[in-house]
Order: structure tokens, then C-alpha cells, then sequence
């Protein structure tokens, strides 16, 4: 099976191919979604064989690369079209292409009726392609070009509706919003390369050789100039601070791809490259500091800004970055299981609920749109009630809130609570570690409290929606509800896969499985940890467990403020916002980033390029040109008369010559 | 075939000869005709590339004494190798579409305009096989005549002054070269012009550092690198469709492959010397047209000013000076070619149906003309650099390479080029294509027609092959590219042996990275 690796993306390939040439004549919207769907399945079919093949291998085994041909060779560099199969990208292209082919089916019914029906689906395949890419990718170029792709295929989504500005404005943002970060990705591989090249002739891009050769690598230095230019890269592609603002205007786009897009795959890249690079970036103190400060700091940002929002895709996107923050977190703790293990957990629940939104809205724009009533269907303040008319919905939206939230023993519990374990107990960060915990700790209260507004606002009190049109909100086909209900299951049970050793021993001796299946991939950086200035305070069982029911404590009070302000007493927030308007306002517009970044990077370079253009092109440049041509233009006006081609001019001209060469020489 | 060179370069002027005989109002026929003889010029071209070894040596050379008197001496010293090649082919590939651009937009004048046209393609085809630095010169005039009469008279609004601005801004810098290549051919004992003669001349660094400084002025306004670039927006602007496709194509690659040709190698030193200016010239250009085509108004003039970007980018990898660098280099200059010609004959697409190139007259376009959509995406991404097609590799390798070599900091600036690319070709599709269809005038406008798709499809094609498979086309550089560093390496280091080392020890360093 692994020799057939190629087959995964290519699958995706072929659909677009057909869809992208043909579908606009075969309209026939079984066939386009169906086609795209069963691509999609097929390639989760060979990643299911890939795995169970490489469970059955021995552990320090299990790496197999595949290279079909030589892409770029130029010099010393070369770059195959190669796959790298271990531990890490088969976790990966089972979430990608399971969850992907669950969204692929969610969207044969959520698209139903769309004018760019085919369109839609190609994007989407070659979407779910380039990730493929991105994650087999067996060197760092390739990874690039996967990393590119879905970026390119993010903007084409996320820009689908692209007769409303707005949503040309948001995939334009999040392109070029990647881009800054691809500078970085590129500058970091530039630097790699060159450093191992030039100083110790390993010429290679290649994942594998580099695992090898970082042995070679330095501690610091030039490793922390390259690790931060990467993790630039992995902040514009998994939306941290400081290139986060594009991914909530990215809900613009269709909301399966949200969920697909910007809950699933694509944000996880970041985290995914650093796991991929743990040799690298381990070797910087520095970059792992700085990762680990901005995920928690992007965690609680986020956060606070999802507490006020009222659009119930604007709520999860910004649950995303603030997850995605978490990620970051564990990766710059050197937590990277716990960090995967999150990605995971995260792409079950956060599918779910985006896709749940998704129907809330579906059901929302019919009732709506039935009633001939022009009511955002995004809103929740419009909402209210649905528990009842979308019982699927509600069940699974239901345990997917609580799964984020880290209530045991829903699998959000398992990962958030072993990265704000190793947040606090890791061998690298000193004193930093109690206020990276602290945050982390912070921030998991406002998860519980926004995701369960949210559920309370949505699916609870009573329904706010026009009476009018109240009989015509339905529960969504099964087309709909069917991959909720599978992520619903995963999001409930996913997390039994890695049982922190604490409770597993508790129950029994259960092994963290998913720690186990990691362990090859992250065993360069074990070995590296040991050159960390700090040593590791070890902590015993009593201080885990303690912390463990804190953060449980945390969500339950967060849960709880939630049923305090929008069930028992609902009036508290307005009179909150009526009493604070000022911070309310600060928090309800994104504490003014966007604005701060049209202020400080695009109304300048707009500006500036006006004036390059008016003042020095055609102003200096232009301006010599012309005037050295005005000046010749001038002086030859003057000249011209000389040459008037009159015969009496010229004998007028011929007789004073004589006179003065006759007056010269008489009066000399 | 000892002599396909001199067949491929001058079949298109045979064709004007027969042109010449044809009624001139018969436009179908004339135009039939030209398009006839470009694509025979193509064919003929194409065992160029099947015959061609993976050597460095110059092949399918024909050398014949010319004027030859006791005076003067030049020859007909022609021949390719791995940097002449695919420019070579680039341009027998790109005349036959050039002509079917204008089918029907040029109704004026249709056989002179013809004649124009092949006449451009002998210029350009002879200028790059010339390895007779004399014959070199002869070409480079006789494409400029062409190209002065098509952008004069079938042009746009302001025809005339782009016009004279071309003839002459190009003509400054031809005389400087004229001067430059007499001095050099009395340096070498006034025997002939052949250019392996004048490579293995040692000059001082005196005269290295004038006559590269007359070279290189006369190369920088034909790339056009930044401050000499303003000649370019407006002549391309002007130039009617098949104009700015060959301008952007073909005569501007004619700056990049004269200092890869003739500047480099023949004054090595001061090509060194040089470096930094010519880099920070480019990183500037780079990012300067960026910034300027950000806010242009007119999709063409946005055309024209990406294009100083990407001439930004060839220049910085050829002056990297290593394999990967030069690869880049000539990879981009054939993308380039490729992808900003797709970029006009787009412009020219819309222009010929609303007679305006106004990015603000458009908008919603891609609800109205979804084939013409979907094409303009794939070659805007190209533009962009997007992994996968054509402009990737090129500019990677650039980058790459520049960073590996002296302009470490060049290429880190050149890199967030990178960003501002997207910025600017994203933001005019958006503008273009994206949004409501609310101008009445777009309301009715047409898909593309077959011809036109006929146009794109073979550029789409060569897009997405060389990106995804470039192996190929940098294989059959590979060597001559050697040769070149090779030469130009120990060529600075013999100079540098005899005085005290010039270079700073890094530099060097970087120079000597191993192959």
C-alpha cells in the first residue's frame, strides 16, 4: 500500500480535472458532488491502508519515502516531487481526507441549487489536493507548494460569492495575509539550505536528510533566525497574532469551507510545519519562547473577542484562532504530541460545529428567505429556540461545545488539558511557565463561556425569529446531518486515543496511544532538550491532578457565567454594555486591528505608491527626459530660422559674412 | 543541417518579399500569409531544441567572413548555446500568436503592419544567434525600425510620443554600445569581431569599468531597469496588442541576455565591481514598479509596471552568480515571456470589445466571460509566482540563488517583491472581474471567441509544463551556465591575484560555492 502513496492527492487530482473542464457542461449536481465526494473517499481509503500498514510495522521503522520524479535541479539544489509517509503525515491525511470527505458530502447538500455548483466542487478538490501536498510533501518545497496552494484555494473560496465585494475584499486579505507569512516559510528554507550547504556540504531540503543532519545545527544563532522566519510563515497560515485578522473575514466564504478550511486543515498547517520541523526549531531557545507567547497570547485575544460577538460564524472563527493559539502553545513548550493530538481533537469538534452552524443557517435562509424577509441568517440575536425544530443539530452542536470547552470526557479535555499540563511542567521556558499556564488557563474559561453563549443564544430560550416564518424552520436532510453525526461521535470520543498516563493508570494501565505513535518523530528533539539551561522541575502526581480539576473548574465556571447572563438572567449584558459601552465597543470591533493595519501598512504603501508614480516617474524621470528634449526642441526652434530656405535670407547672410570678414581684416 | 540558424532567421524575411506581391487590401490573405511564415519559422526552429547536445559548446554555428577588408573585418558568426536557445524558441513560439492578436484589431495598413511584424522577428532571431558582436549590433538595429512604426502607427492615443520616447531612449543607449564595441575591437588587435575572441581578452580594470559602463547603460534601458524604466509603461501602453506582446516577450529579454551574452563575461571585473549597484538598481526596480502598479488606473500600464518587477528579478539572479541564480535567470525571462505576453493579449481581449483599459470601467466581468475568468486567473497566478506554474520556479531559483550568493540582503528585500506582486495583480483582478456587473456596457459583452481561446491555450499549456516540469528547459542551460560562472570566477580571481585582493573574504566565499 505505502508504494501507492501518490494515489492519495492524486485522486482529489483527477477530480478537479474533470469537474473543473467538464462541469460546467455536465451540470448534473449528483454526478459533480458525487464525483468530488467518492475522490475524496477513495484517497481516505488509501490512507486507512497506509496506516494499518504502518501499525503493523516495527515503530523506529516506519518511515517510507516515494519519490516519482525530480522537480527543480539547479546546482547544488534539488527538489523531488517526493511523498514522506510516517507517524506524523498519517495521522494527518486521516483527518484530512476523513473530515475532508465528511464536508465534501455536507456540501452536496448545503450547496444544492448554487450557480457555481461545479466550481465549487473543483475548489474543493484541489483544495483538499494542495493539503495533501502540503502534509506528504517529503521536502520543504514541496511542503511549499502545498502551502501556497491551499492558500490559493482559500482565496478562491473564501472570494466564492465574488459578486459581493466583501467577500472579494476577504480572500483577497487572506492571500496576500499568507503571503507575508510565505515570505517568511521562504526565507527560513533559504537559510537552512545555505547554512548546511555552505558549512558543512549537506546540500538538501529534504525532511528526512535534514532529521539527520541536525545534528550539525547550531544552538541559537542562525537556527533562531531561521525558525522565526518559519514560524512568520506558520502565523499567516494558522492565523496568529500578528497575521490573524484575515480568518474571521474569511467567513465570507460557504460555510463548509469553514469548516473545512478554516477549522480542519489549512490553520493547522502552522502547526503541522512545526512538527514536522520540531529538530529545527527545538535547537532555539529564543523561537521556542516567542511560539509558545504568541499562541497564548493569541489564545486569549481571540478569545475575548469572540465573547462579543453576534455573527455565529464570527464566534467560531475566532474560537479557531484562539484554538489554534493552544496549538501554538504546546508546540513552543515542546509539547509537540500534545500539540498534534489538539490539531486533532480540534478538527473533529470544530468541523462539527462549523458544519452545525451551517445548518443553523440553512435552516435560517430558508425560513427566511420563505418569508421573504431580507434578516441576517448569521445572526443570533435573530435566533433562539432551534433546540427544538433541529434536534441533530442541537445533539451534536451540543457535545461539540462541550468537547471544546475540556469537559471530561469529551476529547477536547484530553488535549487541552495535557498542553496546560506541559505548559506549566516543561523543561524549557523557567519562570515563564506559571504565566503561559495562567493565560492558557484564563483562556479555557472564556472558551467555555463564549462557546456556551453561543449554544445558549443559538438553540436555547425562546425562538426570536419572525413569528411569521417560525413554522418553516426545518431540521437539515441527512445529507446534512450524517457527518454531523459522525464528527459528533468523533468529538465525543476522540480523545480516548491519548489518555494522559495519569488517568490511564487510574483506569487500569491504558498507555497513551497517540504519545506512543508519535514518539519516532519527536525523538530528535527529546534528545536535543537535554542542552535547555533549565532543568526540569519534575512535579508529582498530586500537582497534575491538581491542575487537571482546575481547568475542568474553570470551564464549568466559564459554562456557568454563560447560564448566569443569557438563560437565568438575561438582562445582565445589557446592562453590562450600557454601563462599559466603550470596552463593549473596543471588543465588539476587534479592539480596532484592522484598523491599526490600514493605518499603519495599507494606506501608506497605497500612498506611497501614488507619489512614486506622480512624483518620480513622471515628475523626475519623465520630467529630465522631456526637458532634455524640450531644451534640444528650444534651442533647434532658434537655430531653424537660419535655415529658412530663402535664397535672399541666405545671400543676406552671405553678404554680412563678407562685410565682417572685410571689416576684421581693414580695422585689425 | 549545417545551416538552420540562417534558414529560421531569415524565412520570415522571405516572407516579406512575398508580401510584398500580395494586394494589400486583400487583409485575409496577408494576414494568413504572415501567420504562415511564423509558424514555418517555428517548425524550422524546433530541431534546434531535439538537435541540441547538453554541452556548452555553441552549436549549429556557421561562420562566414562578411565585409572583410583590410580595415574592417566581420563575419556572419552565428550558433546558439544553452542561454540563446530558449530565447530563441520563445520567440519563433510567440510571433505566430502575436499575429493572430491583432487578426482582427488592425485594420489599417494591414500588409506594412505584416511586414513590420516579420521584419521584428528576423531583428530579434538574428540578434540572438549572433556570436559577432558587429552582427549583433546590425540586428539590434534593424528590430528597433519595426517596433519604432508599429507602436508609431497603429498605436493608441498618444502614439507618437511613446514612439520617439522608445526610438530614442534605446538609440542613446545603442550609439554608447557602438562606441564600446570599436574600442574593444582595436583592444583585440582590430582582427574581427567574434565574441570567443573578446572573452579571452584581459583588460585592465580601467577600460573594464568604462566599456561595462556603456554596455550595461545600453542593456539597463532595454531590461529597462529602475531609474530608466519610464520609456517602457508608455510604449507598451501605446503599442498595439501584438506590439507590447513581442516588447515584453522578446525585446526587453534582449537587455538580460546582453549582460548574460556580452557584459559579464567580457569584463568580469567589472561586473564585480558593479554587482551591488546593478543588484540594488534591481531590488529597487523591484519593488518600486510594485508599489507604482498598485495604483495605476489603466490595466495595461499595471502590466507594464509588473513587468519592471519581474526584469528586477532576472537581473538579481543573473547577478547572483551561481547556478541556481542564472537558472532562475534565464527561467524567468522565458516566463516571463510567457506569462506577462498572456497578461497583454488579456488586456488586449477587453480592450478590443470596450475600447477602454480603465480598471474602473470593468467590474463583474467574471459573471459575463467565465472562460475568459478562468484563463486570466491561471495567468495572473503565474504572474504571482504561485507554485505549480511557470513563475515559481523562476523566481525561487532567483531568490534562492541570491541568497546563497553576495546579495543575501538583496534577496531577503527582493523576497517581500513576493508579497507585493500578489497585492497588486490580485487586487486589479479582483477590481476587473470580481464585484457587481452593473456597467450596462459590460452587460452585453461576449465570452471569448475560438481564435482567442486558440491563442491562450498553447501559453496555459507551456504555464503549467514548465512548472510543473522545468527539468528540461534547465538541463540544456545547465552548461553553458557553467561555462559562464566558470569563466567569469576565474577570470576575477586571476585580476584579483595580481593586486591585493579586492573582494571581501565573504564574497569570495560565496562566489566559490560548490557546484
Amino acid at each position: 500500500m505505502l508504494e501507492y502513496v501518490w494515489l492519495i492527492p492524486f485522486f482529489p487530482l483527477v477530480g478537479v480535472i474533470i469537474n473543473g473542464l467538464f462541469g460546467k457542461k455536465i451540470r448534473n449536481e449528483a454526478f459533480i458532488g458525487g464525483l468530488a465526494t467518492a475522490m475524496v473517499a477513495s484517497s481516505f481509503v488509501v490512507s486507512c491502508g497506509i496506516l494499518i500498514q504502518l501499525i503493523g510495522m516495527e515503530p523506529e521503522q516506519r518511515v517510507f519515502q516515494k519519490v516519482l520524479f525530480t522537480w527543480i535541479q539547479a546546482g547544488t539544489f534539488k527538489a523531488d516531487i517526493g511523498f514522506l509517509v510516517d507517524p506524523l503525515s498519517a495521522i494527518m491525511i486521516m483527518v484530512v481526507t476523513g473530515v475532508g470527505s465528511l464536508i465534501h458530502l455536507y456540501s452536496i447538500g448545503y450547496m444544492h441549487g448554487e450557480e457555481g455548483f461545479y466550481r465549487y466542487f473543483t475548489y474543493l478538490n484541489l483544495f483538499t489536493f494542495s493539503m495533501l501536498l502540503l502534509v506528504l510533501g517529503g521536502n520543504m518545497l514541496l511542503m511549499f507548494v502545498g502551502w501556497e496552494g491551499v492558500g490559493l484555494c482559500s482565496y478562491l473560496l473564501i472570494g466564492y460569492y465574488f459578486h459581493k465585494k466583501s467577500a472579494g475584499d476577504a480572500g483577497k486579505k487572506a492571500f496576500v495575509m499568507n503571503r507575508v507569512g510565505d515570505f517568511g516559510f521562504l526565507i527560513g528554507l533559504f537559510t537552512i539550505f545555505w547554512w548546511l550547504g555552505t558549512n558543512h556540504n549537506v546540500w538538501t531540503i529534504n525532511f528526512v536528510e535534514l532529521k539527520q543532519a541536525s545534528e550539525l545545527l547550531p544552538f541559537g544563532g542562525v537556527v533562531t533566525f531561521a525558525t522565526l522566519c518559519f514560524f512568520l510563515g506558520a502565523t499567516g497560515k494558522s492565523a496568529q497574532i500578528p497575521l490573524y485578522t484575515w480568518l474571521p473575514d474569511a467567513m465570507e466564504g460557504p460555510t463548509p469551507v469553514s469548516a473545512l478550511i478554516h477549522a480542519a486543515t489549512m490553520v493547522t498547517a502552522g502547526v503541522y510545519m512545526i512538527g514536522r520541523m520540531n529538530f529545527v526549531f527545538i535547537k532555539s531557545p529564543t523561537t521556542m519562547l516567542v511560539i509558545a507567547c504568541t499562541g497564548a497570547a493569541t489564545a486569549l485575544f481571540a478569545a475575548t473577542i469572540g465573547m462579543a460577538q453576534n455573527d455565529i460564524k464570527r464566534v467560531l472563527a475566532y474560537s479557531t484562532v484562539s484554538q489554534l493559539g493552544y496549538m501554538f502553545l504546546a508546540m513552543g513548550v515542546g509539547a509537540f504530541t500534545a500539540g498534534v493530538f489538539h490539531l486533532m481533537t480540534h478538527a473533529f469538534f470544530k468541523a462539527c460545529l462549523f458544519l452545525g452552524s451551517g445548518s443553523v443557517i440553512h435552516a435560517m435562509h430558508h425560513a427566511l428567505h420563505h418569508g421573504h424577509l431580507h434578516d441576517d441568517p448569521q445572526d443570533m440575536r435573530n435566533m433562539g429556540g432551534l433546540r427544538k425544530k433541529m434536534p441533530i443539530t442541537f445533539v451534536t452542536f451540543l457535545v461539540s461545545t462541550i468537547a471544546i470547552s475540556g469537559i471530561p470526557p469529551f476529547s477536547g479535555f484530553f488535549s487541552k488539558d495535557e498542553i496546560l499540563w506541559q505548559a506549566f511542567s516543561n523543561p524549557y521556558h523557567g519562570t515563564a511557565n506559571v504565566v503561559l499556564w495562567a493565560i492558557g488557563t484564563i483562556a479555557a474559561c472564556l472558551t467555555a463561556f463564549y462557546m456556551f453563549r453561543l449554544v445558549f443564544m443559538t438553540f436555547c430560550g425562546e425562538c426570536r425569529i419572525n413569528p411569521k416564518v417560525k413554522d418553516h424552520l426545518h431540521e437539515s436532510p441527512l445529507v446534512i446531518t450524517i457527518p454531523l453525526m459522525v464528527l459528533g461521535l468523533l468529538a465525543t470520543f476522540g480523545g480516548f486515543i491519548g489518555i494522559p498516563k495519569l488517568l490511564g493508570d487510574l483506569f487500569g494501565g491504558i498507555p497513551n496511544r497517540f504519545e506512543l505513535w508519535l514518539e519516532p518523530v519527536f525523538e530528535k528533539s527529546t534528545e536535543y532538550a537535554g542542552q535547555y539551561a533549565h532543568a526540569g522541575t519534575h512535579y508529582g502526581h498530586s500537582v497534575e491532578g491538581g491542575l487537571m480539576l482546575l481547568s475542568v473548574g474553570v470551564a464549568a465556571l466559564g459554562i456557568g457565567i454563560a447560564y448566569t447572563l443569557y438563560i437565568a438572567s438575561p438582562s445582565i449584558p445589557q446592562r453590562f454594555t450600557a454601563r462599559f459601552p466603550g470596552l463593549h465597543q473596543a471588543v465588539y470591533n476587534k479592539w480596532y486591528v484592522d484598523e491599526l493595519y490600514d493605518f499603519l501598512f495599507v494606506n501608506p504603501c497605497k500612498a506611497l505608491g501614488r507619489f512614486l508614480w506622480k512624483g518620480f516617474d513622471v515628475l523626475v524621470v519623465d520630467g529630465i527626459v522631456n526637458g532634455v528634449a524640450a531644451v534640444v526642441r528650444g534651442f533647434s526652434g532658434v537655430l531653424r530660422y537660419t535655415q529658412s530656405g530663402f535664397v535672399h535670407n541666405y545671400a543676406m547672410t552671405m553678404a554680412l559674412g563678407v562685410v565682417v570678414i572685410l571689416a576684421f581684416y581693414i580695422f585689425r | 543541417m549545417t545551416s538552420l540558424l540562417t534558414i529560421m532567421t531569415f524565412t520570415p524575411l522571405v516572407g516579406v518579399f512575398v508580401l510584398l506581391f500580395i494586394n494589400g487590401r486583400s487583409h485575409n490573405a496577408l494576414r494568413g500569409l504572415a501567420l504562415a511564415v511564423t509558424v514555418v519559422a517555428f517548425l524550422v526552429s524546433l530541431p534546434l531544441v531535439t538537435g541540441f547536445q547538453n554541452t556548452a559548446d555553441y552549436q549549429f554555428v556557421e561562420n562566414i567572413p562578411w565585409i572583410a577588408t583590410d580595415a574592417f573585418q566581420m563575419h556572419y558568426f552565428v550558433g546558439i548555446d544553452g542561454i540563446s536557445l530558449w530565447l530563441v524558441m520563445l520567440t519563433t513560439f510567440i510571433m505566430p500568436i502575436a499575429i493572430l492578436s491583432t487578426w482582427t484589431a488592425v485594420e489599417e495598413k494591414v500588409k506594412e503592419y505584416m511586414i513590420c511584424l516579420l521584419l521584428l522577428e528576423v531583428g530579434m532571431l538574428g540578434a540572438f544567434v549572433s556570436l559577432d558582436l558587429f552582427l549583433f549590433y546590425i540586428f539590434c538595429g534593424l528590430m528597433l525600425i519595426p517596433m519604432y512604426f508599429i507602436i508609431g502607427i497603429w498605436g493608441g492615443k498618444n502614439k507618437v510620443y511613446a514612439a520617439v520616447k522608445f526610438f530614442i531612449y534605446t538609440m542613446v543607449g545603442s550609439l554608447l554600445m557602438l562606441v564600446a564595441l570599436i574600442t574593444l575591437y582595436f583592444k583585440a588587435g582590430g582582427a574581427d569581431f567574434n565574441i570567443t575572441r573578446f572573452y579571452a581578452l584581459t583588460l585592465d580594470p580601467a577600460t573594464q569599468t568604462w566599456l561595462f559602463l556603456a554596455f550595461a547603460l545600453a542593456f539597463a534601458i532595454k531590461v529597462p531597469m529602475f531609474p530608466l524604466h519610464t520609456w517602457l509603461p508608455d510604449a507598451h501602453t501605446e503599442a498595439p496588442t501584438a506590439g507590447s506582446v513581442i516588447l515584453a516577450a522578446v525585446l526587453l529579454k534582449m537587455g538580460t541576455y546582453g549582460f548574460v551574452r556580452f557584459a559579464m563575461p567580457l569584463f568580469p571585473q567589472a561586473t564585480a565591481q558593479f554587482t551591488p549597484l546593478i543588484a540594488t538598481l534591481a531590488v529597487i526596480g523591484i519593488i518600486y514598479a510594485a508599489l507604482v502598479a498598485m495604483v495605476q488606473e489603466d490595466v495595461k500600464k499595471l502590466v507594464a509596471y509588473s513587468s519592471v518587477a519581474h526584469l528586477g528579478f532576472v537581473m538579481l539572479g543573473v547577478f547572483a552568480m551561481n547556478q541556481q541564480g542564472i537558472a532562475g535567470g534565464m527561467l524567468q525571462m522565458l516566463n516571463h515571456g510567457i506569462s506577462t505576453g498572456a497578461l497583454f493579449l488579456i488586456v488586449g481581449f477587453i480592450y478590443e470589445r470596450r475600447h477602454t483599459r480603465l480598471i474602473t470601467d470593468f467590474g463583474g466581468l467574471a459573471k459575463q466571460m467565465p472562460v475568459f475568468a478562468t484563463i486570466f486567473m491561471i495567468v495572473t497566478l503565474s504572474s504571482i509566482g504561485l507554485p505549480g506554474t511557470n513563475g515559481f520556479v523562476g523566481e525561487f531559483l532567483i531568490l534562492l540563488g541570491s541568497f546563497g550568493s553576495s546579495l543575501r540582503w538583496w534577496s531577503v528585500i527582493a523576497t517581500s517583491g513576493v508579497i507585493l506582486s500578489a497585492v497588486y495583480m490580485l487586487w486589479m483582478f479582483q477590481r476587473v472581474m470580481f464585484g457587481e456587473l452593473n456597467n450596462p456596457r459590460n452587460q452585453t459583452l461576449t465570452d471569448l471567441n475560438a481564435r482567442e481561446i486558440g491563442i491562450m491555450v498553447p501559453l496555459i499549456v507551456l504555464i503549467f509544463v514548465m512548472g510543473v516540469y522545468p527539468t528540461p528547459f534547465i538541463a540544456k542551460m545547465t552548461p553553458s551556465i557553467d561555462r559562464l560562472i566558470t569563466h567569469v570566477q576565474t577570470r576575477q580571481l586571476a585580476l584579483n591575484a595580481v593586486p591585493a585582493a579586492v573582494q571581501t573574504p565573504d564574497h569570495a566565499d560565496c562566489r566559490q560555492c560548490p557546484q
